[in-house]
């Protein structure tokens, strides 16, 4: 039986990619450029029961997928620049309540207003050091429609699996540009439930590390009463100030994710093993430096890629050995300079890093790429 | 037989945060005879709560109890009610948290009129971080960032719940303690978005600053100007001059939100 197969936008892939995963309950705002995975599921969530929320401004909304998410719903939420902004304290109640949720937020210009149109990759500092305190971070950047469709349904399986919210970044290039797409048949891709309590409801604790970093989340409404707060917590939910739980805490939450960075971290290697050059770079720019590649390849530069698929948490350990190989790494990113940070930090002064940075609301084209490429001596 | 209180409160969680004097726990009592009323079940029953010292209520209480952001319960009781509507939301909070930064998500909760029931306690004051005045610290009133008298016009919370959209407004004062669990009584049994502003205290706070010289006066002073609307609707513009009406404000039947969410469902599985 042949596959079904679309022609559709990225946001709209997002949006059918959630309901894939097993979302029933989307809260979101308007916002350019990311509406349209609204209007999708404010017309496909109802068929199945699932609930669609427009709230009264974009905290609201992030406040709505927390709330439901207790319930034991799979929840969503999209977004862009300024309503990322506004729903920061919320990502924050998620990771320290340990609230599985997906954001779902389009990259545009910025800061502020910006160019609500233009394309950019301004937000992946924002995913990590966007709310205040220490907290784990999980942010993927797909550069097609196709993987935007595929890392949506990633996003919700990591949600659970670490019971904390997970942001999927496209550009707004990725996000409007049109593609084809293949739908997976129910079942052929892997989608992650929930890790519920076994123990009966008079000895759930939510925060009992006795089950591991990763504790069993009850449903409200199941049969199991707890406490949820956003203060620092103990074990059974209720706040705490005493230093060794508080610090205990903390290092579990965010220990979550860097204990675990082989089991999230994901990347495209292409045309490494002999590369003198290397570019880095995600979303679509990723797709320009690709042309860029083949085209030094056929001018006898031996230039690669590294695409990164998972921003946060960075893939650290894969620099550090590419920094160890090549003669220098080229970053081209719509931003002045957020990947390119990340990369000096791991590449230690080895190698040098080139950046290109646009916020132009133009997309990098090969040809700065490639000119780049021909600097590194 | 003496009301047993314990049933519905967590073991080991008190003593509460709360100073003596303050209101709130009379209010928590209240609310308690009100779920014992009812019969409300614990695990079927979320008490969801912003920032501030009426927001560590749900704390005490032993069902789903979920203590949120600053001003964000409406918002967060929206998503838990949306995704379990069978689950009974009751929100708490106080007049800074539900009017000020959370303002916004209470005005649309009220427009919404989905089925749960708010409960502000309004002591005037932002009495968690020190006393600074809040949205309905009277004018001319000291706080502690309004050491010359508060300039600020105040809001009328039942008023502005009315206004809103909120389907049953209450209103009641930490001094008709016994009044308190039937209007909450009627408030949850109401199809809609119900509010029930109780009249509150904060002797720590706002008392000291505003010349009451003990918790009895600022008790005396809700007895004082607290006027049940069945006695109102008898008297005249100048006797109930500087008086709070108390009691059921306002009660109408509109479609309750889940209800005519529903029907979207149903014309969404028959557009398929």
């Amino acid at each position: 039986m042949s596959k079904k197969v679309a022609f559709l936008q990225g946001n709209e892939a997002a949006a059918h990619g959630a309901l894939y995963a097993g979302c029933n309950f989307f809260a979101g705002y308007p916002i350019t450029p990311s509406t349209e995975v609204s209007e999708v599921l404010s017309a496909e969530l109802p068929k199945t029961g699932g609930k669609f929320l427009q709230m009264e401004d974009e905290i609201a909304a992030m406040a709505a997928i927390l709330g439901a998410s207790l319930t034991g719903a799979k929840v969503l939420t999209s977004t862009s620049g300024p309503g990322l902004s506004l729903k920061q304290e919320l990502i924050g109640y998620g990771c320290i309540a340990e609230i599985p949720c997906v954001v779902y937020n389009v990259m545009r210009g910025g800061p502020s207003t910006g160019m609500p149109t233009g394309p950019s990759q301004s937000d992946v500092m924002c995913a990590k050091w966007g709310t205040h305190g220490d907290h784990p971070a999980i942010c993927l950047v797909p550069a097609s429609v196709q993987e935007t469709y595929d890392e949506v349904i990633r996003a919700f399986n990591l949600s659970e699996k670490y019971r904390t919210p997970v942001m999927v970044m496209p550009d707004e290039i990725v996000a409007h540009m049109r593609e084809r797409i293949v739908f997976p048949e129910p079942g052929e891709v892997a989608v992650t439930p929930r890790k519920t309590p076994t123990v009966p409801p008079e000895q759930y604790k939510p925060y009992d590390t006795s089950f591991g970093d990763v504790p069993p989340l009850a449903a409200f409404g199941s049969g199991y009463k707890f406490h949820v707060t956003g203060l620092n917590k103990m074990a059974d939910g209720f706040p705490t100030t005493k230093a060794d739980i508080v610090q205990a805490e903390e290092e579990r939450q965010v220990r979550k994710v860097d204990a675990n960075i082989d089991d999230i971290v994901t990347f495209e290697e292409y045309l490494l093993d002999d590369a003198d050059v290397v570019v880095v770079a995600y979303g679509s720019t990723s797709r320009s430096a690709r042309y860029a590649v083949n085209v030094a390849r056929e001018q006898g530069i031996k230039a690669g890629m590294f695409r990164i698929k998972t921003f946060w948490p960075f893939p650290d350990k894969q620099i550090k050995a590419l920094a160890g190989k090549v003669k220098g790494i080229v970053i081209p990113e719509m931003n002045l300079g957020m990947c390119s940070l990340e990369l000096e930090r791991c590449a230690q002064g080895k190698v040098p890093v080139l950046g290109i940075f646009r916020v132009d609301g133009e997309p990098i084209n090969p040809d700065q790429i490639l000119a780049k490429i021909k600097e590194v001596k | 037989m003496a009301f047993d209180y314990d049933k519905w409160l967590r073991p080991g969680k008190l003593p509460h945060i709360w100073c003596p004097g303050c209101g709130h726990g009379i209010v928590m009592k209240g609310l308690i005879r009100a779920m014992e009323t009812l019969q409300l079940k614990k695990e079927e029953t979320a008490v969801v709560s912003g920032i501030g010292c009426a927001s560590r209520l749900p704390g005490y209480i032993d069902c789903c109890t979920l203590h949120t952001a600053h001003g964000r319960a409406a918002a967060f009781a929206t998503g838990v009610k949306m995704a379990k509507p069978e689950m009974n939301v009751i929100l708490v909070g106080g007049d800074g948290d539900g009017t000020a930064i959370g303002g916004n998500h209470f005005i649309h909760a009220c427009r919404r009129n989905i089925d749960m029931t708010y409960i502000i306690m309004n002591n005037y004051i932002y009495g968690m971080t020190g006393g600074q005045f809040s949205p309905c610290t009277p004018t001319g009133h000291k706080a502690s960032t309004t050491p010359y008298g508060n300039p600020d016009p105040g809001f009328d919370i039942a008023k502005l719940a009315i206004g809103a959209g909120a389907t049953f407004v209450a209103r009641g004062t930490a001094f008709h303690a016994n009044q308190i669990d039937k209007l909450i009584v009627e408030a949850i049994q109401h199809k809609g978005f119900s509010v029930v502003e109780i009249l509150d205290d904060c002797p720590t706070t706002y008392g000291r600053r505003n010349k009451y010289k003990s918790v009895i006066e600022m008790m005396n002073r809700l007895k004082e100007v607290a006027v049940p609307v069945k006695a109102a609707e008898k008297m005249t513009a100048e006797q109930l001059q500087g008086k709070v009406l108390t009691g059921v404000l306002y009660k109408e039947v509109k479609p309750e939100y889940i209800e005519e969410y529903a029907k979207v469902i149903e014309r969404a599985k028959a557009a398929k």
